[in-house]
């Protein structure tokens, strides 16, 4: 086995994991309050990328401009849409929001369609991030070691705001018992607002970091999003420590698999997910029901 | 002196329909509402035998293929309360069974979607005995995992041809008597199989068995603790859904002559949701009307492209918001008759 094989993958996989660990991490912090799956999440995702291309092309804004304003308003379209229409749901089984979201995310990979067609548009890489390093066993562009950098540090501040902070406290509670925490005097429904923005959000930064590599694409959330359902249910329904660690392990994982044996690559996580379900059925760090 | 226990445990929230559709006109009476369904049923039957005379016949087997799948989906979604976002593995695997059967190994028709039917019982209990246990979100999503292994490997196994499918399906001779390549030979043949199939459905919901399904829906704790083997039942209907959706698969690669990874895709699992939420859920004629509304607006604005997805995503939202019951459900409240 080259090293030089095994490394590249690695790296790939690194990626691959950093996207499912962005992602999952904010499925996870919508489904902990709002108790639903956040089906538009691959559609956000898109949304996210597609902003940094409009900003690009129509203001001249770059790329770390892009990494500010996509998440705020692809969140604040996740708020309205939140408002509008999850809202009126809460009162109803948790499945009726799983089927408002999927309608949402096809309108919305539609339109997309629709506008700009399935073939992608490029995107560059920043000019402080272009090229790379050769690390003596392989070359590791620049780019994308910012990628995995940047979205660690996102995940573990976010894990840090959850679990250390005032305001993170609150929203545990509020996952725990919604009424009581209103009671205390907490605006819980404004929380779950915000919460799905900021879930919202961290769907659009991740789009943004994806576009120099994948290119814009409105397909490019519709399949990934089903993986990262699979990683979520590995992790733990709602545990925020649990998917990002199973975000980036997965990740890993299905890199070593396209090195050892390719034809198992896209179905490892499912695979590992039924092995997970049979032991554990609340996932590897979930709360048992 | 202790207090006599809660009668309702009351743990979990309602099941999925619970409420929203049925109930509607209890009062009229079993012998009334089996009166109305039998007119119903026999309008339908009425209006099928005589359509392909006045409707494209292929638009019409394709649209009959989609209802019998939604009539199976809406077994486990409308009367057991499980949301299945995995049906797609049921309807493709079994089209994929079939139309290898009848190509390579040179099956008749008859043989071709029993093959078929019965590969997709066999995934129904394998994944089934995998998934019953989970409950709501989970057990959607668990669904959903094991129908893209399958999409996967339809992609890559050699039998199914990946990206291009199993194509020039010979339709074949019926029971060595009627040859299928006569449209309005084919068309029977798809209208008895679907009739079958919704019989069987209609059959399992206005049985004990139904009415144990519909307690468990309604409240699995309390079916449990009157001595219900709440899993048992769940895999049951389970296995049945997928059987009946597989049925449809297999017919519908014999009618197209073709199985192809469309129908493993996983926003086949979607549609068929849509079916049976847009025609009504828990209703016995809902996914029907459902199936053929939707079939006909993919023909019919076929040349909008991406709109069709736009269109179905906000039919989708529309009917989660405002319109839950369906077509048949308001239809059914109108005439206050469970249809």
């Amino acid at each position: 086995m080259p090293t030089q094989a095994l490394f590249g993958q690695l790296l790939i996989g690194l990626i691959n994991g950093a996207f499912y660990a962005l992602l999952s991490l904010g499925l996870s912090v919508i489904f902990g309050l709002l108790n639903i799956i956040n089906f538009a999440h691959g559609a956000q995702y898109m949304m996210g990328a597609f902003v940094a291309y409009f900003c690009l092309q129509w203001a001249g804004l770059g790329y770390w401009w892009s990494l500010l304003i996509a998440p705020i308003v692809v969140g604040a379209i996740g708020i309205a849409i939140e408002r509008a229409m999850l809202k009126p749901l809460y009162h109803l089984d948790h499945l009726y929001g799983l089927l408002l979201t999927f309608g949402v995310a096809l309108v919305l990979q539609g339109f997309f369609r629709h506008q700009y067609g399935s073939s992608g548009l490029p995107y560059g890489i920043p000019a402080a991030l272009a090229g790379g390093h050769d690390l003596g066993f392989m070359f590791l562009p620049n780019y994308r070691a910012w990628v995995v950098v940047f979205s660690l540090a996102v995940c573990l501040v976010t894990w840090y705001v959850i679990e250390r902070t005032r305001l993170g406290s609150y929203l545990r509670a509020a996952t725990e018992n919604p009424a009581l925490v209103q009671a205390f005097g907490i605006n819980v429904p404004r929380m779950i607002t915000l919460t799905y923005g900021f879930g919202v959000g961290l769907a659009a930064l991740a789009g943004v970091l994806a576009a120099p590599i994948y290119q814009v694409n409105p397909l490019m959330g519709a399949d990934l999003i089903i993986v990262v359902f699979a990683v979520v249910v590995i992790g733990g329904l709602g545990s925020i420590l649990g998917s990002i660690l199973t975000g980036f392990t997965l990740g890993i994982v299905e890199g070593f698999t396209k090195v050892f044996y390719p034809e198992a690559s896209n179905t490892v996580i499912f695979v590992i997910m039924a092995l997970v379900l049979l032991v554990r059925p609340a996932g590897l760090f979930g709360r048992s029901a | 002196m202790s207090r006599p226990p809660h009668p309702d445990p009351g743990v979990r929230a309602p099941a999925l329909p619970a409420r929203v559709p049925e109930r509607v006109g209890e009062h009229a009476g079993a012998a009334a509402s089996e009166k109305s369904l039998s007119i119903a049923f026999a309008a339908m039957v009425v209006l099928l035998v005589a359509a392909p005379f006045f409707v494209y016949p292929v638009f019409l087997m394709k649209a009959l293929c989609f209802a019998l799948f939604a009539c199976a989906f809406n077994l486990l979604l409308g009367y057991v309360g499980l949301l299945s976002f995995g049906h797609a593995a049921f309807l493709g695997g079994a089209g994929y069974a079939s139309a290898h059967a009848a190509k390579v190994w040179a099956f008749p028709p008859e043989a071709a979607i029993l093959f078929g039917t019965l590969v997709a019982a066999a995934l129904g209990v394998a994944i089934g005995a995998l998934t019953i246990r989970s409950r709501g979100i989970y057990f959607a999503n668990i669904t959903l995992a094991f129908a893209q292994m399958l999409f996967f490997f339809s992609l890559q196994a050699k039998f199914t041809g990946g990206e291009d499918g199993i194509q020039a399906v010979p339709r074949g001779t019926l029971l060595g008597l009627a040859d299928l390549r006569d449209t309005h030979a084919m068309y029977f043949t798809v209208l008895a199989v679907f009739l079958l199939g919704f019989l069987v459905v209609y059959r399992a919901i206005h049985s004990p068995f139904g009415q144990v399904l519909k307690a468990i829906r309604e409240n699995e704790v309390r079916a449990v603790s009157l001595g219900y083997r709440a899993e048992h039942y769940k895999l049951i209907a389970f296995v049945l859904s997928a059987t009946l959706a597989g049925l449809a698969g297999a017919t519908k690669a014999l009618v197209f002559q073709l199985a192809s990874l469309t129908d493993v895709h996983w926003t086949m699992s979607g549609e068929v949701v849509l079916m049976t939420l847009l025609g009504g859920l828990g209703t016995v004629f809902g996914p029907v009307v459902g199936a053929f509304i939707l079939i006909g607006l993919e023909n019919y604005l076929s040349t909008l492209g991406a709109w069709i997805t736009m269109v179905q995503g906000a039919i989708f939202v529309v009917c989660v918001l405002v319109f839950r019951r369906g077509v048949v459900g308001e239809l059914g409240r109108l005439l206050k008759r469970p249809l």
